[in-house]
């Protein structure tokens, strides 16, 4: 980029249009019809975070239906802040299953039917945070017929594609998926975590439309909304994802790369559960290798959180989420005696 | 299938970005854009400051440094400098710790910041702004729901100059308490400033009436190519103890444009009122990006800090400054050789990249249409247009253009 001796003007409104066609691409699949056919409203946005704002204010100010976004229990705890700050409501449906450290899918689905209709429902494509439970495909299937016949509206947060699983088309599939079964979705993703590129706030945010015409209108109204936010998003982040995006070099060792975070996370959960079973832990650790992506629900209380903390200088939320980005080889026994002393 | 959003209408666009698209789609070999606000060389090239482009290659070479999250708040060091750099490192309000900065996404993510948190902290419910003033501050004042959104009297088309008077029976007559949006120095867009006595009596009426301040301060160095200079309304008021809020942005002296570098420099009356400000502040930055981009920051941060290097850069304002003064008397002297009716002391009285130039919306339409020549409706010209090769062009085509038509 250096050699390029680009200049620092100002970004188009939206961002970098190069930017914002590689992320949808990314999302949404290569050779997708909304891309090919212009039916996708993209814009740059402030990673993650300022993409999720993004959508918010659009349809604080223009969804025709119930204006409450309806979130997974639990959820990132900054979704909240977000909506509201856009002047929506929030509520929620179960999710985690605290039994089972798993998916409560029959809760979700009993809540989805309960959701008034045209409300707007808020999904992590893949690696739930907090939790890191994902639903399983078929899951997600019946979620999308759920959520079509009552014309809700769903809105992806999608910031771990391709550090999940390691594969960028598994970890979007819910997002396909409901793009097939003829959802109008919106999308926000970041490029954090895939990228390594955190502090440069790197992000998109998408609304899939019927027609070129609308996907013109709709961008010409987020763009107003944007200009009312910060007027035009900052390009070093962006230039640098859609570089590595349209370099088909630099794409492959960007793949290998994102393996490589995806596979020491996964090896990482193996290692943890391992030594939990060879420590003589009676618990049932299964859900640590079943989880997916930088988090995991341990199923610790907060007494046993405090505990962990005060007595092995562990240091996690109360709510008992651990980010196996934290662990390493040098300190998984540390962790795992810890764990294990806290939950006997 | 329908879609839900099939009723949305189409937004209107913003007049600038509008003429810049006619511009560019203009094959017309003379034309000449006067509209957009950025630094353009005498080549009507964008400029990379030479520093910048130094201190970037620097960071590539860098191994040490990582893409990690900053702060909600920001790089603590670019607050600090920033904040140093708008008060002086001399101010008495740094020194005693009531006076520090949230990195904003440059001027208009700072002007959001310190809107919103007037609205939802304090209940600011009336906003007054300078008539003109940049397009943007209304529509950001809008979007938060502003219940009164006010003007107060600025531009005096017969002086072109400051209607002081005017505005000032103006702020007298909005409600106690309302926002106040000043310009520290270089108005946008007609380029008129107080004088430093009228800034007096401007403190005045705003302490009377217990305004809330905020300074838009885009152009710190690139007005006068003096910083100081260019902060002494933001320092004066600082120094009467009022609290305000400045929004500095770096995109304009620093080039950085696309890079959104800014910081909301608070002053308060105590360190635990700056502390409290910060707190809710941060709650602001979380619930709408998390955290600042770090690249920007990181450029100004070690260019402020480094003696050669921030010495390098005040070259490199001056540079600016003193290219848009030179077309500014260059402007001037042709006007007034050609002998173009009216007077035009306004266009070297005036200050910054901006200026309004009096020119009626029939003449400016004409000189769109007839001249190529790409200025704002309201004659707002941009004098980073402006370039040795397009002066005389310029000049004649408004001298026909005032001549021509009278309306």
């Amino acid at each position: 980029m250096m050699s390029k001796n680009l200049d620092h003007e100002y970004a188009p409104i939206g961002g970098s249009a190069e930017f914002c066609k590689e992320a949808a691409n990314l999302a949404f699949g290569e050779g997708n019809e909304y891309v090919k056919n212009n039916l996708n409203a993209t814009v740059q946005g402030i990673s993650g975070t300022g993409s999720l704002r993004i959508g918010a204010a659009f349809l604080s100010k223009f969804f025709p239906g119930n204006k409450v976004v309806y979130m997974p229990s639990p959820t990132w705890g900054n979704h909240g802040p977000i909506f509201k700050h856009a002047g929506l409501d929030v509520a929620s449906y179960r999710y985690y299953d605290k039994n089972t450290c798993g998916f409560d899918f029959q809760g979700a689905m009993d809540d989805i039917k309960n959701i008034p209709d045209k409300s707007i429902i808020l999904l992590h494509a893949c690696a739930h945070n907090p939790t890191g439970v994902d639903p399983k495909p078929e899951q997600w299937k019946e979620m999308s017929q759920a959520i079509k016949s009552k014309n809700i509206f769903p809105y992806f947060d999608m910031a771990y594609q391709g550090f999940a699983s390691s594969d960028f088309d598994q970890d979007a599939m819910p997002i396909r998926q409901f793009l097939a079964d003829g959802h109008q979705i919106a999308l926000a993703q970041s490029f954090a975590k895939n990228m390594g590129l955190y502090g440069e706030r790197a992000g998109a945010f998408s609304l899939t439309c019927i027609s070129k015409e609308e996907a013109e209108r709709n961008m010409s109204q987020i763009k107003i909304l944007i200009r009312a936010l910060y007027s035009n998003p900052p390009i070093h982040g962006a230039k640098i994802a859609s570089t590595v995006l349209t370099t088909p070099d630099l794409k492959t060792q960007w793949i290998g790369e994102v393996k490589g975070m995806a596979n020491r996370i996964i090896s990482m959960r193996k290692q943890l559960q391992d030594n939990l079973v060879q420590l003589g832990s009676s618990r049932n650790w299964q859900h640590i290798t079943d989880q997916i992506g930088m988090f995991c629900f341990t199923g610790l209380n907060p007494q046993q959180c405090e505990k962990l903390t005060k007595d092995f200088h562990v240091y996690l939320t109360k709510d008992g989420r651990i980010s196996i980005a934290g662990i390493t080889t040098k300190n998984v026994n540390h962790l795992a005696q810890g764990i294990h002393e806290c939950s006997k | 299938m329908a879609s839900r959003f099939a009723d949305i209408p189409f937004a209107p666009s913003v007049e600038v970005f509008e003429l810049v698209a006619k511009f560019n789609a203009d094959p017309h070999p003379n034309k000449v854009n006067l509209s957009v606000g950025a630094y353009r060389t005498d080549e009507g090239k964008p400029w990379v400051l030479p520093v910048v482009r130094k201190v970037e290659q620097a960071m590539v070479a860098d191994d040490s440094l990582t893409k990690e999250y900053l702060p909600i708040t920001g790089m603590p060091e670019f607050c600090e400098v920033a904040t140093s750099l708008v008060l002086g490192a001399d101010s008495q309000a740094i020194a005693t710790k009531r006076a520090g900065g949230v990195q904003g996404l440059s001027g208009t993510g700072s002007l959001r910041l310190a809107m919103t948190f007037l609205k939802e902290q304090c209940g600011a419910k009336a906003c007054l702004n300078s008539k003109p003033t940049w397009g943007n501050h209304l529509l950001m004042f809008r979007h938060l729901h502003y219940e009164d959104i006010r003007e107060y009297r600025y531009w005096d088309p017969s002086t072109k100059g400051l209607d002081f008077s005017g505005m000032l029976v103006d702020f007298r007559a909005a409600p106690d308490k309302s926002v106040v949006v000043l310009h520290a120095c270089a108005h946008n867009p007609t380029g008129v400033d107080p004088s430093h006595e009228q800034w007096k009596d401007i403190c005045k009426v705003v302490q009377e009436k217990k305004f809330y301040v905020i300074f838009d301060c885009a152009y710190q160095g690139f007005a006068s190519g003096d910083l100081d200079k260019d902060a002494w309304a933001v320092r004066y008021f600082v120094s009467q103890g009022v609290e305000l809020f400045i929004a500095q942005s770096f995109a304009k002296n620093f080039g950085l444009y696309n890079e959104r570098v800014g910081n909301l420099c608070v002053v308060a009356a105590t360190p635990d009122a700056l502390e409290r400000i910060k707190s809710q502040v941060k709650l602001i930055v979380r619930g709408n990006y998390s955290n600042p981009p770090a690249h920007g920051a990181r450029v100004v941060n070690t260019t402020l800090r480094d003696p050669e290097l921030y010495s390098e850069w005040k070259g490199c304002i001056k540079t600016m400054a003193n290219r848009v003064l030179a077309m500014r008397k260059a402007l001037r002297d042709r006007l007034e050789a050609l002998g173009t009716p009216g007077k035009w002391n306004h266009i070297t009285d005036q200050i910054g990249m901006f200026s309004y130039t009096g020119l009626t919306q029939a003449q400016v339409a004409y000189l769109v249409e007839h001249y190529h020549i790409y200025l704002m409706k309201s004659g707002r010209v941009s004098m980073c247009g402006l370039s040795t090769s397009n002066l005389d062009y310029v000049a004649k085509a408004m001298h026909d253009a005032i001549t021509k038509i009278t309306t």
